[in-house]
């Protein structure tokens, strides 16, 4: 885009609801709810690992359902839920996945735990007992490079098997 | 309150917790606001003059506050002081699509790439090459002038007698693999934060490395700023595989326009930019011949190996001393013929990757033997039983093996995928394939002398009763300060909730050479463990002195100093610790480990590249499914054993093992870095095909372990031993299942496909009685 192009973005309010509680924030239009979270509610639990939809680091839950927030515009997120990796952990306890990826090593350097267990969370709160072949579609879009997803799967399994 | 028992193997990660709450500061995460933005301008064209490059328009846009350029750095770098050929910023020449070639700090990344857009440059193209042959041919253009034939180093090795050995050979049979440049691609792309604090002329810099220390050698030598005014720290680092193990040029580019913008840059690398000038496994040609007698006994190997190492020196010797070096020490061979070629070309500069170079050789070693095996009508574990080592020895390249559990290796993944009772007698289109793989434990010989120890751990004991420990090794998330923590507490017999680690700052850490050649475990390891028995020495002293006994008369455990003759005479670690800091203070103790001459390798040249103080050793089976009509590969199961001397953490253990499986898998099936005129064709994780979970298979690992005399607590690496067995195994897998010889890396459906089709066509001819 050369100087003149550069269009001065709108700014739209936007209220949406983050881990758990309602904010306001004006948000330029084409602001992607990563760096949403990232830059502006320094959320930086949520990975930028690729160039767009490519790695699932950055997945979030809106309204439950597991999203790349790399591709999601900030404003498309008004009036509704947003979770990320800092909402899981409550009451000073460990998320069941939380926990199953840490005792099972289900994250090694952890670069994209966050985002490989917001998407199984989705999936739990779907699925709660999937079988092998329901993670693996689920957790597809999730590129890990470190543990070659075995242990990944039995974390999940073992969130699984633990209940809410 | 702290309970003092011993602890249990196989623990998570110390770090897990911040992991997997999203607490973990990565590079890109750390504090950042008021940083400015950097951007790098890269060249166009894969090799020319640079005729003009004017930034002054750039320069000069509002919100932009330094460009640099290569004129603002004389020095070259590189990982060998012998082989540094590579200029942070290109000056005179570009030699690569993607080489940086100036770079901006601008308030925001919106005027950053602005900047970029308005610098103006011209270059005079040169012939570029994009392989090896090209690039070696008569009359090539040189891309070094000091490098005649574009050839970084040539490496003509001999031991024993290999025209003998082929000549006593009942079989002599050749193959050639041609094994495609391949990718990290490490899931957290490269950034970096500079600050420079112009009123002490101080530099911080906090970046994705794998070697800080090398890093900080590097920055003090571009910047021409004293070592002792730099600070070097790691964050988290999210994953390496060896794509941070050497020195980038856009941390050094960084900490120029940190420099330059006198304050604090933050830079980071799009996933494209991360392929555009990557340092991955380079693309090997691999010729390599095997005598065998009628028992399967080897009688000679003799091997060529091409490697396109691309624009710039890099890890390039190393990687082609280690093709030939390794070789040896995993099985008994008496002769060796090895002729290493490491070539230039208008590529990124390849480097080190899991595995490093090892892997395509092994390969083209694996598959051969495995070929030959069947024409001799051997088994392939049989031929391998018939080529074990006998620990410990040396190998004719002097690499010295004091521990070798390769036998058992084979053992335990022969029984476990029930190899005897299934191969042969599985449905169409199914089979099994075997491989054997090792590693090093670390480099004998560190890459700069200093004649300093190979590691130093330093240990803090305060009034607290908390023991911290400082180490520079860099933690990248294969669990090393894990396994410090774990060592001390084995050592001191306390839990492991007792011993906090800080790892890999400058200003805090002894120095340590990094993260490469799965050196941490070996070195460090040893390194920790010394520090703690130095302390323990201090803390019996003191437990001895309270209960007016001798040092020799008590003993600890489970966090209790005990009196070997009256065992109520007991005294708690808590307080055993006060009585060991009265009249001293903090106690600070400091371990080394420095390995010994005999592990240093050969008086030949070269000979230090490979040389170790112990290898891995891996044997593994793998399942295959193969679909004749697409050519599709399904890896249905993988068992592997593998020998890491002895497990520390054998959770850590077992995920670095199926890692290193699965990494292996990639490279086997579907990974591959293509380039047009020298561009990368895969510059992202859709194009560049890593396994997704839906493909991955299970991956169940034996442990063996046969205690090395040297290692810490007898352990080896458990790292990357394990990788370039899988390719070969499961090359070997698909002979089994489909009768096609595979010979190029990856075996893609096309390629599978294709070597179908010729099969058929063999077929058809020989039942229609033609002639081949």
């Amino acid at each position: 885009m050369a100087e003149h192009e550069q269009a001065i973005l709108a700014k739209r309010l936007v209220r949406l609801r983050l881990n758990g509680s309602w904010r306001e924030e004006a948000v330029a239009e084409n602001q992607l709810l990563v760096d949403f979270l990232r830059e502006t509610a320094g959320l930086t639990g949520t990975k930028t690992g690729c160039d767009g939809g490519e790695c699932g680091a950055c997945t979030v839950l809106v309204d439950g359902e597991a999203l790349p927030a790399c591709v999601t515009l900030a404003i498309r997120c008004d009036g509704r839920s947003v979770e990320t990796i800092e909402g899981l952990a409550k009451g000073g306890r460990l998320h069941r996945l939380q926990r199953a990826f840490h005792e099972k090593l289900g994250s090694q350097c952890g670069f994209c735990t966050p985002g490989m267990i917001m998407a199984a969370e989705g999936l739990l709160r779907r699925t709660p007992h999937p079988g092998d072949a329901e993670i693996r579609t689920a957790l597809s879009g999730n590129l890990c490079r470190c543990t070659g997803y075995v242990k990944i799967i039995e974390s999940v399994r073992a969130a699984a098997d633990a209940g809410e | 309150m702290t309970s003092d028992a011993t602890p249990a193997r196989g623990v998570p990660l110390i770090d897990g917790i911040d992991k997997v709450t999203g607490r973990a500061r990565y590079t890109a995460d750390l504090e950042h606001r008021g940083a400015l933005v950097g951007r790098i301008f890269r060249s166009p064209v894969s090799h020319g003059e640079i005729l003009r490059l004017d930034v002054t328009r750039a320069r000069s846009l509002e919100g932009v506050i330094a460009v640099v350029t290569g004129a603002d750095c004389r020095h070259a770098y590189g990982v060998l002081p012998v082989a540094m050929n590579e200029f942070p910023l290109a000056r005179d020449k570009v030699r690569y699509r993607g080489e940086p070639v100036a770079a901006v700090a601008a308030v925001d990344a919106a005027t950053a790439e602005r900047a970029l857009r308005s610098i103006a440059f011209e270059v005079r193209e040169l012939p570029a090459y994009y392989d090896a042959d090209s690039a070696r041919a008569q009359g090539a253009v040189r891309l070094h002038d000091d490098k005649p034939g574009n050839l970084e180093r040539a490496v003509h090795h001999v031991f024993g007698d290999p025209a003998a050995g082929f000549a006593a050979a009942d079989l002599v049979r050749e193959a050639s693999c041609e094994c495609a440049e391949v990718n990290h691609a490490q899931m957290e792309p490269h950034a970096a934060l500079a600050e420079y604090e112009p009123l002490t002329d101080r530099l911080t810099m906090q970046s994705v490395s794998q070697v800080p220390y090398y890093l900080h050698l590097m920055l003090a030598r571009c910047l021409e700023m004293g070592e002792s005014q730099i600070r070097v720290i790691k964050p988290f680092v999210g994953g390496g595989f060896g794509a941070r193990v050497e020195v980038l040029n856009f941390e050094i580019v960084t900490a120029l326009l940190a420099r330059a913008a006198r304050g604090r840059v933050l830079m980071e690398l799009s996933r494209e930019e991360n392929f555009l000038t990557h340092r991955a496994r380079p693309q090997t040609t691999v010729r390599l011949k095997l005598g065998l007698a009628r028992d399967g006994r080897i009688t000679a190997c003799e091997c060529e190996a091409v490697q396109r190492g691309g624009a710039y020196a890099g890890y390039g010797i190393v990687t082609i001393l280690y093709a030939g070096a390794l070789l040896q020490g995993l099985y008994d061979i008496p002769a060796v013929k090895y002729d290493g070629y490491r070539v230039y070309a208008n590529l990124p500069p390849c480097g080190a990757m899991r595995g490093h170079g090892s892997v395509n050789t092994r390969h083209t070693f694996e598959v051969l033997l495995d070929r030959m095996a069947r024409e001799l009508g051997l088994d392939p574990f049989a031929v391998r039983r018939r080529n074990l080592l006998r620990a410990p020895t040396r190998t004719l390249n002097e690499l010295m093996i004091n521990s070798y559990g390769l036998g058992e290796c084979l053992d335990r993944v022969e029984r476990a995928s029930a190899w005897h009772e299934r191969r042969g007698r599985m449905p169409p289109g199914k089979g099994l394939g075997m491989a054997c793989s090792h590693y090093v434990s670390g480099a004998a010989k560190p890459i700069h002398w200093t004649g300093e120890p190979h590691a130093v751990v330093n240990l803090k004991l305060d009034w607290d009763g908390s023991i911290t420990a400082l180490t520079g090794a860099p933690d990248i998330g294969q669990g090393s300060s894990t396994m410090v923590a774990i060592v001390i507490a084995e050592t001191l017999g306390l839990p492991l909730e007792r011993i906090r680690v800080i790892a890999a700052d400058s200003a805090i850490t002894p120095k340590d050479n990094g993260a490469y050649s799965s050196r941490i475990t070996f070195m460090v390891g040893n390194a920790a463990i010394d520090a703690a028995r130095q302390l323990k020495e201090r803390l019996i002293e003191a437990a001895a002195r309270k209960m007016g006994l001798q040092p020799r008369e008590i003993e600890c455990a489970a966090g209790v100093f005990q009196s070997l003759a009256v065992p109520q005479a007991a005294m708690t670690f808590p307080d055993v610790a006060k009585e060991a800091l009265v009249d001293q203070g903090t106690l600070t103790v400091k371990g080394t480990f420095t390995c010994p001459p005999e592990s240093q390798g050969g008086k030949h040249k070269g000979g230090a590249v490979g040389s170790t103080m112990g290898f891995s050793y891996a044997a593994q089976v793998v399942e295959v499914s193969v679909d004749a009509a697409t050519g599709q590969i399904t890896v249905d199961k993988v068992w592997v054993a593998l020998d890491c001397g002895y497990a520390i953490n054998p959770l850590a253990v077992q995920g670095q093992i199926q890692g290193a499986v699965w990494m292996g898998m990639g490279q086997a099936l579907c990974e591959e870095t293509r380039y047009l005129d020298g561009l990368p064709a895969h510059a992202s994780l859709l194009e560049y095909r890593v396994p997704t979970i839906a493909e991955s298979p299970p991956i169940e690992v034996q442990i063996v372990e046969s205690i090395d005399p040297l290692g810490p607590l007898g352990a080896k690496e458990a790292s990357e031993g394990a990788l370039a067995g899988f390719a070969p195994a499961l090359v070997a897998a698909v002979a089994n299942a489909v009768g096609v010889d595979m010979d190029a890396l990856p075996v893609t459906p096309d390629r599978l496909i294709e070597a179908l089709v010729q099969l058929r066509r063999r077929a058809r001819r020989r039942s229609l009685g033609a002639k081949p």
